[in-house]
């Protein structure tokens, strides 16, 4: 809402508080100011003149050769407005004069003629070309013939105006409207509101004998008003009337349509203007629309409608879509002699409807879909008649023409001065509250500390005691509250075990070189199916879309965090970073429903991704580039960290590399792999060779055990023994291991791997891998026999199993 | 013999003197106080002294070996000294030559405010909760007192995935969600962070995805000046002790009173500059006491229970405090700006 300050003077008595003053005020007290514009620039030295004659151009066709009267003296001007007339006042530029953009007069001579100063339009004087009126678009602007000769233009065109810019937020429905912002500025200031003149003669003839109203949807326009205007005379608004709206944002058009827009902006209520006379019915019908029915509407759009809209009809054919538009078809032209004006109160769900259907939002239906004061609708079209009768000397039909089954009772708000206050943390006192209500111009009654308040309709957004609580303390003001903490609760605040570990996976990730990121949730076709967890895919999911995605890139609920993850790996590839190594964790959502219709099951998943150079090259060290076991390690090293033993096996997976992808299982339970991208998405995403992993924080935390396994350190020496099998190639290095410490327990506390070796002194289609055990008894001593019978069952149960033999 | 004996201390200790290194100095020992050695050589010509003489000798003798050992000893310390200065020196590195490289990652900004924030509010004995990002209609609004054809469900247009689910728009429902746990008889103390989804369009200031964190408490007797000190709290210690607050009157559908949160602009101290619009405030969050109707479709008594909410946006929130000038930069994932902000 475009507040314009000179026109706010007219209802409240601002004295000398400046615009940013009030702005600062207004945006203490509840609605916020986004800022001050003022509506034009600077200009000095521009005053009325009248042009005396005004002739062509000696020298030049399209330029003429003005004498303009400024009151002290004549000045000879060279003028190219095409509209320039002899007889007209104008604004001149005298010599010296100063206009916005810091464009200076000077006597000029103008192809040998001298010009001593400029008739200037109102682009010229800095006003928006957006507002202003479009027959003068091109030339310049011509006063009213009762502007005096000498006087300046900066007022009499409101060019000092400043304009508060409000953010009016979806309650305060009211304050779309000047009077509904004289009444808040009025009860900050302290001040009373001075309201418009609305009494106007009427003639002896009825309006009802023109018209009548029929409305069939009593619950989607409970009121509907009509008055008759005759003989309208069609012309400019006065200058004042066309200098608000132009400051309010509105380019003002004719005399009747300017006073509908200025009643709307003045009230808040909108009006709508038919030609009385292409109405060409006696009767007003509301009705909904037909499915299917059409209408024209002022913009000269076809629109086609539902029953969901509501129309104005004369019985016949739609002439207006209610609250949003008129019709073509009864617009008020420069032709029109008799108006007839609708006051009218719709469903602001029903305007609401027809503007997302239509697309057409409007000064009109933006206050009907938030609500107007069902106390004003009347009434502004009772002022509407009063200007009409003014300043297009119409002659307004007794009796308004009514449809009337509109509630416009007030509310009744219960206050007590001591709940305020428990409620606020405030010692307001009974007085405080008084002339709190007495700002707000609401009525009262006081029974001790309890007052009942008649919460006048314009403030439709009040209807219980919270209501009024806020009203109470934002003109009491917010910066007078205390500073308290509350008293209750005591509970200590800490993080569940789970978002604890939650924060631990991902300071180990941190530590282990991986740098966390967040992408978006939402993806394209392309990437939903990919790389999705076996687990998942198991469950069969149905990609999850928008019903109405902004792009194709943002459509889908992710199922893995890989594919947006690959997509920063490629742009900072793409940009020369290419040592990365990523993680995310979020969640995916997993719904295996044909046809959505509950919550889908979200996962909470950890991924990572890495590229590049694991070991960077220095003076003593080779560079090592990221590879499988790498990843791996990181994996291991999370279980070992966590105490969650996962295991891994080898895995075909759909764009992952078929020999170096493995399934992570906790307890046989697939929990997510790891794995280095296939070559061809690889090339696909011109990423280089890149490994990921993808797992499940749930399952994860399902296993996780807060509490550190603990166990006494053993003070019994312990036995070291190595070993290496020569085993086939095709045999896996953990299943060994899994046979080991099978047989080897209790008493063989680790095993690890430290060789792995094919090549000279090893059988073709051979591989030598060694193991080395370590040997503890937490109770005593271990004895070389006992070592010595646990390694040979080793030996003898790995031979059994994988026909191997030991490497000499 | 005592000149003999004497004549031996001095080759001896001569020879010490001379030596250069351990295996000398052990070839002497073993030359003079060997079993073989030149002194027990000597005195095995001690049966023919006299019985006067005889421990005068034998005196003589303990002083020579003492002394013998004695020197051996000095110049073996002497000489290990030197060999350990030596060795060290040998062993000496360029230490301005680099270390080793860690690798070592960091938390996504966000992330860091998050838990700074979380933290922050655990320490007021706040706990934290989590709510689903596929929300129902019913808890993304309608528990929040935002009937369907509400017109405030405007200033938030939604990604609705059916007519009954949508991506929630902030994580407020979280808040309905947690009153409903609590079965309106026990005090509600919770923050919920997490992602929320708008149908904006990506730009410097707006994103389609982005986070926020909500705030509850719900008890007997809360009052909103407690709101007012807690915010001033969280604020003073997000932004500085020397950071003023403003609350400004707003309005939000689930809160009454509403208030936005304004804190003084840290560029120009409240002076008026470019980065707070010459208002000298910044605006930071919104909040409000619970609406009773949000109170009473959770099962609490608004006669008995009262509460404050508030929400901020940790993006905004970075956005002022490290001047990230453009919020797609967080999701963007560029790792040299995930770089900078490692240790935030």
């Amino acid at each position: 809402m475009l507040v314009s300050f000179n026109w706010l003077k007219n209802y409240v008595d601002l004295g000398d508080i400046t615009p940013e003053e009030l702005a600062e005020k207004i945006t203490k007290s509840g609605i916020e100011v986004e800022g001050v514009e003022y509506f034009a620039e600077e200009s000095t030295n521009v005053v009325v003149g009248y042009v005396a004659s005004c002739d062509k151009h000696p020298n030049a066709d399209k330029l003429n050769l003005c004498q303009v009267d400024v009151g002290d003296e004549t000045l000879q001007i060279v003028c190219g407005a095409p509209n320039v007339a002899e007889g007209q006042k104008v604004a001149v530029a005298k010599p010296g004069a100063k206009l916005p953009g810091g464009f200076k007069i000077k006597k000029v001579k103008l192809r040998g003629v001298e010009s001593n100063g400029m008739i200037c339009s109102l682009q010229e004087l800095g006003v928006d070309e957006k507002y202003i009126p479009t027959d003068i678009a091109d030339g310049i602007f011509v006063f009213p013939e009762d502007a005096e000769v000498g006087e300046s233009v900066v007022s009499l065109l409101n060019l000092n105006d400043a304009i508060l810019e409000l953010d009016v937020l979806a309650n305060r429905a009211d304050a779309l409207s000047m009077l509904g912002i004289a009444y808040e500025v009025a009860a900050i200031l302290n001040k009373e509101v001075k309201l418009p003149e609305e009494e106007y003669s009427t003639t002896d003839e009825k309006a009802e004998d023109y018209i009548a109203v029929e409305v069939e949807a009593p619950e989607l326009n409970p009121y509907y008003g009509a008055f008759i205007i005759q003989d309208v005379e069609i012309k400019a608004s006065p200058l004042w009337m066309r200098n608000y709206l132009m400051a309010a944002g509105v380019r003002p058009i004719n005399n009747v349509v300017d006073i509908t827009n200025y009643v709307l902006m003045e009230y808040g209520q909108p009006l709508h203007a038919f030609d009385y006379d292409r109405f060409s019915s006696e009767k007003i019908v509301v009705r909904r629309a037909n499915q299917e029915e059409t209408i024209v509407t002022l913009d000269e759009q076809e629109r086609t409608l539902t029953t969901d809209q509501l129309l104005i009809t004369n019985g016949n054919v739609p002439t207006a879509l209610a609250g949003v538009m008129g019709g073509a078809n009864t617009e008020v032209t420069p032709e029109t002699k008799n108006v007839l004006l609708e006051a009218a109160y719709f469903d602001g769900g029903t305007v609401r409807k027809t503007v997302k259907a239509t697309g057409l939002r409007s000064e009109s239906s933006t206050r009907f879909e938030k609500g107007v004061d069902p106390n004003r609708v009347k009434k502004a079209g009772m002022r509407a008649s009063y200007l009409l009768q003014k300043y297009a000397n119409g002659k307004v039909l007794s009796g308004v023409v009514e449809f009337n089954e509109l509630d416009k009772s007030e509310k009744m708000v219960v206050v007590e001065t001591s709940v305020i206050n428990a409620r606020l943390g405030t010692e307001i006192t009974n007085e405080e509250i008084i002339e709190i209500l007495n700002r707000l111009q609401f009525p009262f009654t006081q029974d001790g500390e309890a007052f009942t308040v008649q919460v006048p309709t314009r403030r439709g957004d009040i209807t219980i005691f919270e209501d009024m609580l806020e009203e109470v303390a934002r003109i009491y003001g917010y910066d007078k509250l205390p500073y308290t903490l509350p008293e209750g609760s005591n509970q200590a605040g800490r993080l569940t075990e789970k978002q604890l570990l939650k924060r631990k996976v991902k300071q180990y990730l941190q530590s282990a070189g991986l740098t966390e990121i967040l992408t978006y949730s939402l993806t394209n076709e392309k990437n939903i199916n990919r790389l999705v967890s076996p687990e998942i895919l198991e469950q069969k999911p149905t990609p999850i879309n928008l019903a109405m995605p902004m792009s194709e890139d943002h459509k889908y609920l992710r199922l893995s965090l890989l594919p947006e993850m690959l997509s920063t790996l490629t742009y900072n590839l793409a940009r020369n970073q290419s040592n990365l190594a990523y993680f995310e964790m979020g969640s995916v959502f997993i719904s295996n429903e044909q046809k959505i219709n509950k919550q889908p099951n979200e996962i909470l998943r950890i991924a990572g991704a890495m590229t590049g150079k694991w070991l960077e090259q220095t003076w003593q060290q080779e560079e090592k580039e990221v590879d499988f076991f790498v990843v791996k390690g990181i994996i291991e090293g999370l279980s070992d960290y966590l105490e969650v033993p996962m295991k891994f096996h080898q895995v075909k997976i759909e764009n992952m590399h078929p020999g170096r992808t493995a399934v992570v299982k906790i307890q046989d339970k697939t929990i997510g792999f790891v794995g280095q991208l296939h070559p061809s998405l690889q090339k696909d995403l011109d990423l280089k060779d890149t490994y990921v992993f993808d797992l499940n924080v749930k399952e994860i935390l399902g296993v996780y055990d807060s509490e550190p396994s603990f166990e006494e350190i053993s003070k019994y020496p312990s036995v070291a023994r190595d070993i290496a099998f020569i085993l086939d190639k095709d045999v896996f290095a953990g299943d060994v291991k899994n046979v080991i410490e099978e047989v080897g327990a209790p008493l063989v506390k680790q095993v690890s791997i430290f060789d792995v070796y094919e090549g000279d002194n090893v059988p073709d289609g051979k591989k030598s891998i060694a193991y080395s055990l370590l040997y503890q008894d937490p109770n005593k001593t271990l004895l070389d026999d006992e070592v010595e019978a646990s390694f040979e069952n080793i030996v003898e149960a790995v031979n059994n199993k994988f026909k191997s033999y030991i490497r000499s | 013999m005592q000149d003999q004996l004497e004549a031996i201390q001095k080759e001896a200790l001569e020879k010490v003197i001379q030596a250069t290194d351990l295996k000398e100095l052990q070839d002497i020992r073993v030359s003079y106080l060997g079993k073989k050695g030149s002194i027990t050589k000597v005195l095995k010509g001690m049966g023919k002294l006299s019985s006067e003489e005889r421990p005068i000798i034998g005196q003589i003798a303990n002083t020579v070996r003492d002394a013998i050992a004695s020197s051996i000893e000095e110049k073996t310390m002497n000489l290990e000294q030197e060999a350990l200065e030596k060795r060290l020196e040998e062993e000496s590195i360029d230490v301005t030559l680099p270390g080793r490289p860690v690798n070592i990652g960091g938390p996504h900004l966000l992330t860091s405010i998050v838990e700074e924030i979380e933290d922050l509010f655990i320490g007021m004995g706040y706990e934290v909760k989590e709510g689903p990002e596929v929300e129902t209609d019913y808890f993304n609004f309608e528990a929040l007192n935002l009937p369907k054809n509400h017109p405030a469900r405007d200033m938030q247009d939604s990604f609705y995935i059916t007519n009954e689910l949508l991506l929630r728009t902030h994580t407020s429902p979280v808040q309905a969600r947690t009153m409903q746990e609590y079965e309106g008889n026990q005090p509600v103390k919770m923050i919920c962070p997490g992602k929320v989804y708008r149908r904006d369009t990506d730009d410097a200031t707006h994103s389609h995805q982005f986070t926020q964190i909500e705030g509850l408490y719900v008890d007997k007797n809360v009052r909103m000046s407690d709101l007012k000190g807690t915010l001033d709290k969280f604020a003073k210690k997000m932004f500085g002790e020397e950071r003023k607050i403003r609350l400004r009157p707003s309005f939000f559908p689930f809160t009454e009173p509403s208030v936005e949160m304004d804190i003084s602009c840290k560029v120009c101290n409240g002076e008026g500059c470019n980065v707070c619009k010459k208002t000298g405030w910044i605006e930071i969050l919104g909040g409000g006491m619970v609406h009773p109707k949000v109170l009473s479709m959770a099962g609490y008594d608004p006669e008995v229970y009262s509460g404050f909410a508030f929400g901020m946006g940790p993006e905004r929130i970075a956005m002022l405090k490290y001047g990230v000038s453009d919020i797609r930069g967080f999701y963007t994932n560029d790792v040299r700006f995930l770089k900078q902000y490692h240790k935030a």
